[in-house]
């Protein structure tokens, strides 16, 4: 099958749904493709760097009307009258509530796969294009904001004084989040973040930033974060008002698929700010965006002088990259979709990762798939499997706990009974099975070995026994006994230290 | 002096519980590791001068006649213990760890014997004596099934005989009839008075939990024995635990606790490993090929193989390669040319790691023991946990030797023997190696790997150890 790679048909869109590189590996997987003449120029990708990955460059009815046409968002409606009933289209859709696009595709015959749809589970990464494109978004909107920050990053001390180092608020740690708290920090300012899922504090703090409670916890199913209800949202604004006040750059990363950006940023809170201050609204669309003042596409500047930066083409910014991953997360489905590696799309409508990115197959409109409820959200994950053990009929604490009943009786039975000189016996036997279990507790799983060989080794103390006993000399089978058990311990002490030994010297070269 | 002596054995026996305690402790970390093998032998030497000089000064009449006896029994002992310690290869350490323990349960049966004819029933008043008679057959008891649980053990491990675990129908009752059997004895044997009254139910005790012992662990399959060699380390200690309490001292009480409760939690750790009960691993039946796969046998399709120089050939396009070796690995003793392949690739710029699973081999951290062995740098190894969600993003995966631990079925199929257990997810990966001497042996669970009739799953059939070899001619 051919796979037709296009020039974008949208003037400010700079990227390119394959690079020279994804190309070749698309050629793996026995496809032929071909590319639009200058398609990847804007990316600094050549006509002959594609021809030389084994692409063949035609003009652009041919690309689009090919089997399979990959490109970054849905065409325009020029470009879609070329492609021919029964072929693929793989792009960025928003299927969300679009419904005339689906029929759009329905009535067109073709099969259209949503990129932006793919379920958030870790199996699906490698092929989720939001997930390649916010990350090169949340770099590039630190990159702008220092672009437009009049200071530095990093905090100095020199000849001239000391200067104060940036300091970067991050809201929303989803990957544009994280990506944009590890460049500022790499960059030398002091990054705090805020999400309303508590879990990700430890990926915050992983990346050298600070987790910025905020009195709201959620719990995600999905992967994303929800919409917050009235008196939350109220909760969450005060932070995030009383934290821009203290920072002097704000990066907002919030977007909700399918949705309008929700308000994070209110124009409250960007008059509390210090002047020169920037504000990064990554959700900045014309639907409205994370701050109440931005505009898409421009930088705003307040008359308190705060900078609001509201550039919707982030990724655009950094074409060849962008295209590269893109191209990537591409390549990535088809493997997915091509499991013979013969260039034989052949979509699995049972796999949850293709069904849910099905819009429409052959025309037949599968929009909405079904829910997926593999969890991103570690804590989603700890429940579901705490919940699973219930089916099964629950023992009575009687059924579960009687024979630790039984060996308490015993054990005070047996204690009661016994003749005074013993107690001193039972208080060292039970101090030293607590001991032997706690000073293992840490075990590293290398060592079992070793460790197994020494306690094998310190076990050879049987051997105290045999030497009291071998002064029986009136008793010639007691001498004898003695003698073959001390003997045997003796193996076991000198055999057992020795082994220990030289595998612990085999560890330490090898860690050299 | 005598006085002196009894302060000086009590320090001694302080000291050296002090330092068997530090030496367990220092075991369970990679940098105090050594150190508290040192402090080990410092504990045991101390014990043993003690014990030797207070139980010399203490019967000064027949004093040369006993230091030569030890002499020449400890030098004995310890010229063979060195020579097996010496001589063993790596890949035979859990047949010597079996092996030693027989001989300290042994060594537990004879003391315990020896405890009886020197203080027979008789011997002590009232409760004293009931007790007395109770830790010996408790001590000869638990020694016994340490002495042939541990023979079978290490005749299993070094495939002697049969992995296959024994099926004798109704196999629980007659454990549980043995055990009472023995109980009785006891019950028997602390009511008698005198040496011959006593010696029946001894010897039936003796008898029956050398039966147990061996019984037990025959219905044990070869997948579970890492958790049985740990269990009869841990039975050992107990044993020791009560010679201390029939000959009253402190000294064996307390090392032979330690070694037995750190040996059980070790065992503890281990099941959890393999996400398997305590109880399902003791009473056995876990590994029978001829059950497996929930009875019904699947059609897994038809397998590729793959020649030395392909798989070159597909590791010199690789980025990343994880290895995960197994049991097989070890006994091709292909771990040195695994560790010259991995040096090999790390200087072609190839980031190769390793994923260990929990119970990879014949018993804990086997593996990381023949990689050490064979010099693989310590950061380029990783437990499961650690590179499990990683094999999505990895190029290559050579599976050497390994089979239950990569065993898909242990997700997918709940009728599977080893269902519930977790696995290394290779197939996730771009491509995976299989090595394997033929298709036609499973696993020591005996159960199928679908693995290896996977699409993106390719064999490479013969010796570990000379296809790796080919492997580096290749490149």
């Amino acid at each position: 099958m051919r796979i037709g790679i296009p020039k974008e048909p949208y003037e400010a869109q700079t990227l390119v749904a394959a690079s020279p590189d994804t190309v070749g590996k698309l050629i793996k997987l026995g496809y032929d493709v071909c590319v639009e003449s200058g398609a990847g120029v804007s990316a600094s990708y050549f006509d002959d760097a594609y021809e030389a990955a084994g692409a063949s460059i035609l003009p652009k009815e041919d690309v689009w009307s090919s089997d399979i046409v990959t490109c970054l968002d849905t065409p325009t409606d020029a470009e879609l009258s070329l492609m021919k009933p029964g072929s693929t289209l793989i792009a960025r859709m928003s299927p969300w509530g679009n419904d005339e696009l689906i029929n759009k595709f329905h009535d067109m015959g073709i099969t259209a796969l949503a990129m932006d749809a793919v379920p958030r589970i870790s199996r699906a990464q490698s092929l989720d294009v939001r997930s390649s494109m916010m990350n090169v978004a949340g770099y590039r909107a630190v990159i702008e904001a220092a672009n437009e920050f009049g200071r530095t990053f990093t905090g100095q001390v020199t000849a001239a004084g000391k200067t104060q180092p940036a300091k970067v608020y991050v809201i929303g740690v989803g990957v544009a989040g994280l990506a944009a708290i590890g460049t500022a920090g790499s960059m030398g300012a002091q990054v705090s973040a805020t999400d309303v899922r508590p879990e990700v504090a430890d990926q915050v703090e992983s990346l050298g930033g600070t987790f910025v409670e905020i009195p709201v916890k959620q719990q995600s199913s999905d992967g994303y974060a929800k919409a917050l209800d009235e008196e939350q949202q109220k909760l969450t604004l005060a932070v995030y008002t009383e934290q821009a006040a203290l920072n002097d750059i704000v990066i907002t990363t919030a977007a909700v698929p399918g949705r309008p950006a929700p308000l994070l940023i209110t124009a409250e809170a960007v008059a509390g700010m210090k002047p020169g201050s920037i504000v990064v609204d990554m959700g900045a669309s014309p639907l409205g965006g994370n701050c109440e003042l931005s505009r898409p596409g421009e930088v705003v500047v307040t008359d308190n002088g705060v900078k609001i930066v509201g550039y919707t083409d982030l990724p655009s910014r950094m074409p060849g990259q962008a295209s590269q991953l893109f191209g990537q997360n591409i390549v990535n489905f088809l493997k997915l979709a091509t499991p013979e590696k013969d260039g034989v799309l052949k979509l699995d409508m049972e796999d949850e990762v293709q069904r849910g990115v099905a819009v429409t197959l052959d025309g037949d409109i599968m929009w909405p798939p079904p829910p997926v409820k593999v969890s991103a959200a570690p804590a989603a994950v700890a429940e579901a499997e705490a919940a699973e053990p219930e089916p099964k009929p629950e023992k009575s604490a009687f059924q579960k706990h009687w024979w630790k009943v039984l060996v308490g009786i015993l054990a005070v039975a047996l204690i009661v009974g016994a003749p005074p000189e013993m107690a001193n016996h039972f208080i060292v036997f039970m101090l030293a099975c607590v001991v032997g279990f706690y000073v293992i507790t840490n075990v590293t799983h290398s060592l079992h070995t070793p460790l197994m060989s020494e306690t094998n080794a310190i076990s050879g103390i049987i051997i105290v026994g045999a030497l009291l006993q071998i002064v029986n000399f009136d008793n010639p089978v007691v001498v004898v006994l003695a003698f073959i058990a001390m003997t045997i311990a003796s193996i076991n002490i000198f055999g057992g230290f020795l082994v220990t030994d030289r595998m612990l010297k085999m560890f330490e070269r090898s860690s050299e | 002096m005598l006085e002196m002596l009894t302060q000086f054995e009590m320090l001694a026996y302080i000291l050296a519980g002090l330092l068997f305690i530090l030496a367990l402790a220092g075991l369970s970390q990679q940098k105090t590791a050594n150190r508290g093998n040192k402090f080990g032998i410092c504990g045991m030497a101390l014990a043993l001068v003690a014990v030797i000089v207070v139980t010399l000064a203490g019967n000064a009449e027949i004093a040369a006649q006993t230091a030569g006896l030890m002499v020449v029994g400890i030098a004995i002992g310890a010229a063979i213990g060195v020579w097996r310690a010496v001589k063993v290869q790596m890949t035979e350490m859990p047949q010597l760890v079996a092996m030693l323990h027989q001989f300290v349960g042994l060594a537990a049966v004879l003391v315990g014997f020896n405890s009886f004819f020197i203080e027979p029933g008789g011997h002590f008043q009232g409760a004293m004596n009931a007790y007395h008679l109770g830790e010996v057959g408790l001590a000869i008891f638990i020694g016994a099934v340490t002495f042939t649980g541990s023979i079978v053990a290490f005749l299993k491990l070094s495939a002697k005989i049969s992995g296959k675990p024994l099926m004798i129908p109704g196999r629980n009752a007659i454990n549980a009839i043995m055990v009472l059997v023995c109980l009785a004895c006891i019950g028997w044997l602390i009511n008698t008075t005198g040496v011959e009254a006593g010696l029946v139910p001894l010897i039936i005790i003796t008898v029956v939990s050398l039966v147990l012992g061996a019984h037990l662990v025959l219905a044990i399959g070869g997948g579970d024995m890492p958790v049985v060699v740990s269990m009869l380390n841990s039975y050992s200690g107990w044993a020791a635990a009560m010679a201390g309490f029939t000959l009253g001292n402190d000294l064996l009480i307390i090392t032979g606790s330690l070694v037995g409760s750190s040996g059980a939690y070790l065992s503890y750790i281990m099941c959890k490993g393999m996400n398997r009960s305590f109880a399902s691993v003791i009473l056995g039946g876990f590994g029978d090929g001829a059950t497996a796969g929930g009875g019904e046998q699947k059609d897994y399709g038809t397998h590729t193989e793959i020649t030395a120089e392909e798989t070159a050939a597909a590791l010199k396009a690789a980025k990343t390669v994880v290895i995960t070796p197994g049991y097989g690995m070890a006994v091709a003793q292909a771990q040195f040319p695994v560790a010259d392949l991995t040096r090999k690739l790390k200087e072609r710029g190839v980031d190769v790691k390793f994923g260990i699973h929990p119970v990879a081999g014949r018993m804990p951290g086997h593996m990381n023991v023949l990689l050490a062995e064979a010099k693989v740098p310590y950061d380029a190894v990783f437990e499961m946990d650690e590179i499990n969600d990683d094999f999505g993003e990895v190029d290559e995966v050579l599976v050497i030797g390994a089979n239950d631990t990569v065993n898909p079925s242990a997700l997918t199929e709940p009728g599977s023997p080893i269902a519930g257990m977790p696995v290394l997810k290779v197939w996730e990966a771009n491509h995976v190696i299989a090595f394997k001497r033929s298709m036609g042996n499973a696993g020591y669970a005996g159960v199928v790997n679908p693995l290896f009739y996977n699409d993106n799953t390719d064999m490479l059939l013969g010796d570990a150890k000379g296809s790796v070899e080919a492997i580096i001619a290749a490149l």
